[in-house]
C-alpha cells in the first residue's frame, strides 16, 4: 500500500533522512522504532506531506504522492495522527470529529458523517460519553484517542501515528493499544511511530529500527523483539518475551 | 511429488517489483550495519569511496568491492563478526583445508532465517511432515547437518540424524528398517550407500526411499541419473555454503529445473572471475552473494568461487526466485595444464560415456621432464564380464583415453585400479597436484 524508496528529508540545511526506503502492505500494522531525533516525526511528515522531501520517492497505492498537499494525501485515504495530540482544545469533543471528515465533506451527505461518528463511538466508548466536553479537558489518554478517532473520520486506508504513547500513562498506553490493534484486527493498515518499542513491537506486524536518519534493521517483530541490538537499545534490560 | 506446495507461499510467490523493494529495504540496513559494526567493511568502503546514502538500487551494489575468503581468513576467528559475541548463540566454521578455517556466528534470528530456508528447500523438492527423513551429513562443527535439521523438524517431517560418521552397511540398515523414505546426504555418499546397496544386495524396491536432496559438492547431470537408477528416487540438488548460511541458500523444485535461491535473504550476482565485471544475464561466471538478513556474520558481494550462472526466467512452479543452474566448477578447482584449462567434472562427463567405468575416479598431475602429464586413475566395475582378460582392459584404456582426448583435448595416461580402493578420494581428494610438491 505504502512504499517509501531513498527518502531524504530535513529543515533547510539539516538532512534528517538520509536516504529512508520502507514498505508497508495493506493490512499491515509497522511500527519505526528509535531513539530521540533519529528522524521518526519527520518521516511521517513527510509522507503526509507536511515536509517536503528533497530527493526519493513515495507510492501510495502504487501512485506517486511525495510533493502532493497535505490534504490532497488525506483525500487518498492517508491520515496522521500527529505527535502531542493537538486536538483543538477549546472545541468539544464532537466537534473536533466533526472537523477530521472536513476533507470528504464537500459533496457528502451530513449522514455518512453521522455514520463515522457512530463508528468512532463505537471505538472509543470514552469519547461517545465526554461528547460535549471541551476537549482540553480532556486526559492525556482521552485526547490520544481523541486525535485517533478524529484522524478516522477521514476514513483513511492507512492510519499513521506518531508517538501515541507519548505523555500517556502507562495504564492508559496499554489500553490506547488495545484499540489499536482492534483497529487492525478490523483491516487497518497502520505506521506507527514509537519510543516505546515494546508496547509497538507487541501489536506491529513489522517494524524497522531507524538511527540517525539510517534504517539500520528491518524484520518481523518477534525479529527484532529478539535483535540483542534492541534489547539493549529500546526494549530495556530486564526484557523479557511474554512468550516464552 | 505435490505439485503446488510452497513453504511459505507469501514470500516464494513474491511479485518481483515487491520482492526488489524488500531487497533494496534489507540491503541498505545491512550495509548501514556492517559500515558500522565490522571493522573490515568500514576500512573497505571508506577506501573504495563508498558513499552508503548513495546506493539507490541494487544495480549500484557494483560499486561496492567484494569480500573474498581471504578477507574471512584474515578476520579470524570473530573479526568479521557484525554483533558481540554475546548476542551469537551458535558457532560453525569452515574445515580450513586450504588455509585458516573461516568462523561463522549465528545469532537467534540467523538460526530462525536458517530454519526457514532449509524448510523451503527441503518442501520444495517434495518432503512433507509424512517423510522420514535421514540426513547423513556431518554434524560437527561444519554446518552440514544443522541446517537440514532444523528445516525438517519445522515441516514435521521425522528426521534421524544419522550424521555421515556411521558406516554404510549401518546407514543402510537403519534406512530400511525405519522406513527412510528421504535421504539427505552428499552425491558422492550416495552413490556409496547405492554400492552398499548392491553389495549387501539389498534391493532398492526393499527400502521405502523415494526423495534424495543431495548437494555440498559439485555433480554432474548423469551422476543424477545413476544416483537415481540405482536408488529409485527422485533427486534434487541444494546448495550452501558455511560463510554464507550453510546449506539453504538454493535448492530445486519439484521440476528440477535449476536452483531456486531464497532472494529474500540473499542478493546473487554473476562475475567474470577474471575481470570481476557482471556478466551477460544467464551466462556462466562465478556466483557472488550478499546476505541481506543475516546479524551475525553478514557478507558483501562474497565471491564464492562456484561456477555457474543464473536464470530469470519465470519457472512453472509459481516461485519468482531466480534460478541458479547446477554449479560446475569452482574457480580454483580450474586445472591449469598444458597451458590449458579443465574442470574435473569434465573428467567425470566422460567416465560415464564409457561403459564398466564406476565414478570414483581421481586426477593425478605430476611434471615429467619440464612436460606437465595427466594421470586418470578409475576404479573399474566389479560387474564386468571377463575384467580379467587383457584384452577387454586394454580396449576399454583406448577407448577412455580417446574420449578424453576428445573432450578435454590432452593426452592422459588411465590406470584402472580395484574396485573401492578411490571411494574415499571423493571431494578434495579427487585431484592431486604433484606439480608444486
Amino acid at each position: 500500500m505504502l512504499r517509501v524508496l531513498n527518502l531524504e528529508a530535513g529543515y533547510g540545511a539539516l538532512r534528517v533522512l538520509k536516504g529512508i526506503s520502507l514498505h508497508v502492505s495493506g493490512g499491515e500494522a509497522v511500527a519505526m522504532i528509535g531513539a530521540n531525533g533519529a528522524g521518526k516525526t519527520t518521516l511521517l511528515k513527510t509522507i503526509a506531506g507536511i515536509l517536503r522531501p528533497s530527493s526519493g520517492t513515495i507510492l501510495f497505492d502504487k501512485r506517486e504522492i511525495h510533493g502532493l498537499a497535505a490534504e490532497t494525501i488525506v483525500e487518498l485515504g492517508c491520515a496522521l495522527v500527529p505527535e502531542g495530540r493537538h486536538v483543538f482544545s477549546t472545541m468539544t469533543v464532537r466537534e473536533n470529529l466533526i472537523l477530521g471528515a472536513y476533507s470528504r465533506r464537500r459533496g457528502e451527505k451530513a449522514a455518512d458523517v453521522a455514520a463515522r461518528l457512530k463508528d468512532v463511538y463505537r471505538i472509543f466508548e470514552i469519547l461517545k460519553e465526554r461528547e460535549n466536553q471541551i476537549a482540553g479537558t480532556l486526559s492525556g489518554g482521552e485526547q490520544q484517542m481523541l486525535a485517533i478517532g478524529r484522524a478516522l473520520m477521514s476514513k483513511p486506508r492507512l492510519l499513521m501515528m506518531d508517538e501515541p504513547s507519548l505523555g500517556v500513562a502507562p495504564l492508559v498506553t496499554k489500553e490506547l493499544y488495545t484499540t489499536i490493534s482492534c483497529l487492525k484486527d478490523g483491516g487497518m493498515t497502520i505506521l506507527l511511530v514509537e519510543q516505546n518499542a515494546r508496547a509497538a513491537l507487541a501489536m506491529a506486524d513489522r517494524g524497522y529500527v531507524v538511527e540517525t536518519g539510517h534504517i539500520v534493521l528491518e524484520g518481523t517483530s518477534r525479529e527484532l523483539s529478539d535483535n540483542r541490538e534492541v534489547q539493549r537499545a529500546y526494549l530495556g534490560k530486564e526484557y523479557r518475551t511474554i512468550d516464552e | 511429488m505435490s505439485q503446488e506446495t510452497l513453504h511459505s507461499p507469501q514470500v516464494e510467490k513474491l511479485h518481483r517489483d515487491e520482492l526488489e523493494q524488500l531487497q533494496i529495504e534489507r540491503l541498505q540496513s545491512t550495509l548501514n550495519r556492517v559500515y558500522r559494526n565490522v571493522a573490515h567493511y568500514h576500512a573497505a568502503f571508506d577506501a573504495h569511496h563508498v558513499n552508503l546514502e548513495k546506493l539507490k538500487d541494487l544495480r549500484a551494489l557494483r560499486e561496492l568491492p567484494f569480500t573474498t575468503k581471504e578477507d574471512l581468513r584474515r578476520g579470524y576467528p570473530y573479526d568479521m563478526f557484525a554483533v558481540p559475541l554475546r548476542d551469537i548463540v551458535r558457532i560453525h566454521s569452515t574445515t580450513g583445508t586450504t588455509g585458516k578455517p573461516i568462523v561463522v556466528g549465528y545469532t537467534r534470528n540467523d538460526l530462525r532465517n536458517w530454519t526457514e530456508c532449509t524448510a523451503r528447500l527441503l518442501v520444495a523438492a517434495g518432503i512433507t511432515e509424512h517423510d522420514v527423513v535421514q540426513i547423513a551429513l556431518d554434524y560437527t562443527i561444519f554446518a552440514g547437518g544443522f541446517g537440514f535439521q532444523q528445516g525438517a523438524e519445522q515441516i514435521g517431517a521425522s528426521v534421524i540424524p544419522t550424521s555421515s560418521t556411521m558406516s554404510v552397511e549401518k546407514q543402510i540398515a537403519i534406512m530400511k528398517d525405519f522406513k527412510t523414505t528421504a535421504l539427505v546426504t552428499t552425491p558422492a555418499y550416495a552413490v556409496n550407500i547405492a554400492a552398499g546397496l548392491e553389495e549387501m544386495q539389498v534391493h532398492p524396491e526393499r527400502l521405502h526411499l523415494r526423495l534424495g536432496l543431495f548437494g555440498g559438492e559439485q555433480w554432474s547431470e548423469r551422476l543424477r541419473q545413476r544416483i537415481e537408477e540405482r536408488l529409485h528416487i527422485l533427486s534434487t540438488d541444494i546448495y550452501g555454503l558455511t560463510e554464507i548460511m550453510g546449506p539453504g541458500v538454493a535448492g530445486e523444485c519439484h521440476l528440477r529445473k535449476g536452483l531456486h535461491i531464497n532472494e529474500d535473504h540473499f542478493i546473487v550476482e554473476v562475475i567474470n572471475p577474471k575481470t570481476l565485471e557482471p556478466i551477460g544475464v544467464g551466462e556462466v561466471g562465478e556466483l557472488v552473494f550478499t546476505t541481506i538478513t543475516k546479524e551475525g556474520f553478514p557478507l558483501i558481494r562474497y565471491r564464492t568461487g562456484d561456477i555457474t550462472s543464473v536464470s530469470p526466467e519465470p519457472c512453472p512452479c509459481g516461485r519468482t526466485f531466480v534460478r541458479m543452474a547446477s554449479v560446475t566448477g569452482r574457480t580454483d578447482d580450474l586445472i591449469l595444464f598444458q597451458g590449458m584449462g579443465f574442470f574435473p567434472s569434465q573428467v567425470e562427463e566422460v567416465l560415464f560415456e564409457v561403459e564398466g567405468m564406476s565414478p570414483h575416479y581421481q586426477i593425478v598431475i605430476d611434471r615429467e621432464g619440464g612436460v606437465d602429464v595427466l594421470e586418470i586413475k578409475v576404479e573399474v566395475l566389479e560387474q564386468i564380464p571377463s575384467l580379467d582378460e587383457l584384452k577387454t582392459l586394454e580396449t576399454l584404456r583406448r577407448q577412455l583415453r580417446k574420449q578424453i582426448k576428445a573432450a578435454l583435448n590432452v593426452e592422459a595416461k588411465v590406470t584402472f585400479v580395484e574396485p573401492k580402493s578411490l571411494r574415499q578420494a571423493a571431494g578434495k581428494g579427487r585431484v592431486v597436484d604433484r606439480r608444486t610438491e
